[in-house]
């Protein structure tokens, strides 16, 4: 009973030490790093504001807005009322701007994930098993890597629509390649090393080896693409919404500019435009600047400037 | 209980086949320490692995068996041989146990993943509380489980590897070069708690190494190992004291005595064969000092000398002769010049 009791305080005090440890390093790595700081602080008032916009946005983002004389708002200049002017249908441009990070938040996270997902599959077992099966999947990710990106979305949107998912499909589907070539390599060294071959000698199955042996050993490499595919997938999703393949329901940063855009409004309601514009830019700048630090874990080169 | 006839391993290169171990056969009884002995390329950690079958995917067992408790190894399946045999059955202490465990876990949690992918019904303290004694015999402190590797000295980890190769009660460890990568006295300290764990637990151990020195003092018997065969096997005693082979002669003078004030070291001269599609010869011959016309021309048989002491070698007869000749130095370095001025004429021919 009293072992049983004192293995139990244990689990629990490893299970406090590890979530201290993880805390410690995450705050080691930020240590001393300004830009990274600032990224997290950034990042943050972007995801409460993607977690929690229905319930704070000061108008329906939707809605046709009045003037006190009755009239339509029409492309009005920023007011107390309305922070960020209104678009030329009378629009609250703050309120579609803060329903954009949602758009941002969930197209960067999920096609990031999917990207870094199956590229990792396919790097752990192309690294692993080479030969011809590594020769297979490297050739199909030669075949990734030779797809245009515009022609490969406006194909792809023509023939599925344009609907959120398949935008995040389609930047997956651009995405998983350079993952999986470049955490591939990281595999091949793993994969030589004496404890592999300690874990063979003792019975582990290949799948054991690769999932639970060499992939800890790169995750920090995963850690890396999966962050710096969250920022490529915002500035895809913003390219392809700009471009008038966005998803019609939703507003993302992109579909506000396009909007901007086609109403000719772009050469002079500046507060339509650098809103959503700035963020754009800032949110993928945080993500970067988070990146560039987590990539000195990975890259001890980086330490010594 | 383990014994290995005939063992034949072979590496698909682009150069030809590599016999890397050539028809070996050697048993192992329970309980004993035997010596394989041998230079870098000799076939040594080629054999060890060949046992579990850990092998490059260019190599392949292409003769000959490895019974254990009467069932050929060579005849199961992957899948059997992973799940009965590896670990369980053979656990093995690789080179440098620095990098033999997983760098992300602590060595507590590796221990108990072994133990418990083979014994499904044992729980997680049980498997704990059997890490924490080990690691008390071993002379590391029981709480150190819950250490990461790189938290532990060279010495310790290897004693941390130790414990991980005894934790399923193995009937044989396969030890290659355990100690390399340790200082003289942890080395021995190492041993020392190797040898009293084997006897507790009743362990056979295939001790793989090129020190004379570490075999000399710790094996039952020793095998020299030479070009892919065992070219004499004897008890240890016998070996180092009065061995018949030219080579076990020539290995012995390359490794000094404390027992005599000086002593010139004589290293054999030549490099080891490649085993790429060998002719049929002694495979020591074009380093061999005695060797004569029908080395090159006929493998030699083994030979039996009583007590099990076996010998690969047509002069073996010739015993006297070889140990006085082969204590001088001329003898050896004879040889290396003979051998530098055939080059010399070769590469003058060349040149022509």
């Amino acid at each position: 009973m009293s072992t049983n009791q004192s293995t139990i305080t244990t689990a629990t005090e490893s299970a406090r030490n590890s979530v201290a440890t993880a805390y410690s390093k995450s705050r080691s790595i930020l240590e001393g790093e300004r830009l990274a700081q600032f990224g997290v602080i950034v990042l943050a008032v972007f995801i409460f504001a993607g977690l929690f916009a229905p319930f704070i946005v000061p108008h329906d983002p939707g809605k046709i807005n009045h003037g006190e004389d009755g009239d339509v708002l029409r492309l009005a200049e920023p007011t107390a009322e309305h922070p960020f002017g209104t678009t030329h249908l009378g629009r609250d441009v703050m309120s579609q701007v803060m329903m954009g990070a949602q758009v941002s938040l969930i197209v960067g996270l999920t096609a990031a994930a999917i990207a870094t997902v199956v590229g990792t599959s396919v790097a752990l077992v192309a690294g692993y098993y080479g030969g011809k099966i590594d020769n297979i999947l490297m050739r199909l990710v030669d075949i990734a890597y030779g797809l245009p990106f515009l022609p490969f979305v406006i194909a792809l949107v023509f023939i599925f629509g344009s609907s959120l998912y398949n935008i995040i499909l389609v930047i997956s589907l651009l995405m998983w390649r350079s993952s999986a070539r470049v955490i591939r390599s990281e595999v091949l060294t793993q994969k030589e090393r004496p404890y592999v071959q300690s874990a063979r000698a003792a019975g582990a199955s290949d799948f054991r080896i690769m999932f639970r042996h060499i992939l800890p050993n790169v995750l920090p490499l995963v850690v890396l693409y999966l962050t710096f595919g969250v920022a490529w997938a915002v500035i895809y999703e913003a390219s392809i919404a700009f471009l008038g393949f966005g998803d019609p329901d939703m507003y993302s940063w992109g579909t506000i500019l396009y909007e901007a855009y086609i109403n000719g409004a772009i050469r002079y309601a500046w507060w339509w435009v650098i809103p959503p514009g700035v963020s754009i830019m800032l949110f993928v700048m945080s993500v970067f600047f988070i990146g560039r630090s987590l990539e000195k874990v990975t890259n001890p080169d980086l330490r010594h400037n | 209980m383990l014994e290995i006839s005939d063992l034949e391993v072979r590496y698909d290169t682009e150069h030809g086949e590599v016999h890397a171990v050539n028809g070996l056969s050697v048993d192992l009884a329970e309980n004993e320490t035997l010596g394989l002995v041998g230079e870098s390329g000799c076939g040594k950690t080629t054999t060890a692995k060949s046992l579990i079958r850990l092998l490059e995917s260019n190599c392949t067992i292409a003769g000959g068996s490895v019974e254990l408790d009467g069932r050929d190894l060579t005849d199961l399946s992957l899948k059997e041989l992973k799940r009965e045999v590896r670990w369980s059955e053979i656990s093995m202490i690789p080179q440098n146990a620095m990098n033999g465990f997983d760098p992300v876990y602590t060595v507590g949690e590796q221990i108990v993943e072994v133990v418990q992918a083979h014994e499904s019904d044992t729980s997680k303290g049980e498997a704990r509380e059997r890490a924490r004694e080990l690691f008390e015999k071993l002379g590391i402190d029981g709480d150190r489980i819950d250490d990461y590797p790189h938290q532990f000295s060279g010495g310790m980890a290897q004693r941390a590897m130790v414990a991980l190769a005894l934790a399923l009660d193995p009937k044989v460890i396969l030890a290659d070069e355990p100690t390399t990568a340790l200082d003289v006295v942890i080395q021995d300290r190492l041993l020392d708690v190797i040898q009293d764990l084997q006897d507790e637990m009743d362990v056979a151990m295939l001790l793989i190494t090129h020190d004379m020195s570490v075999v000399s003092e710790r094996c039952d018997n020793i095998a020299v190992m030479y070009g892919g065969r065992i070219v004499e096997y004897a008890d240890a005693e016998t070996i180092i004291k009065s061995p018949r082979h030219p080579y076990t002669l020539g290995l012995r003078n390359s490794f000094p005595d404390i027992t005599e004030d000086s002593q010139d070291l004589i290293s054999i001269p030549g490099a080891p064969p490649t085993l790429v599609d060998p002719d049929e010869m002694c495979q020591f011959a074009p380093r061999c000092p005695f060797a004569e016309e029908e080395c090159w021309e006929v493998a030699p048989e083994p030979v039996e000398y009583g007590d099990g002491h076996r010998v690969e070698c047509h002069r073996a007869d010739e015993v006297e002769y070889l140990r006085s000749e082969a204590e001088k130095h001329e003898t050896w370095t004879e040889l290396e010049s003979t051998e530098t001025d055939d080059e010399l004429t070769e590469t003058e021919v060349k040149n022509d």
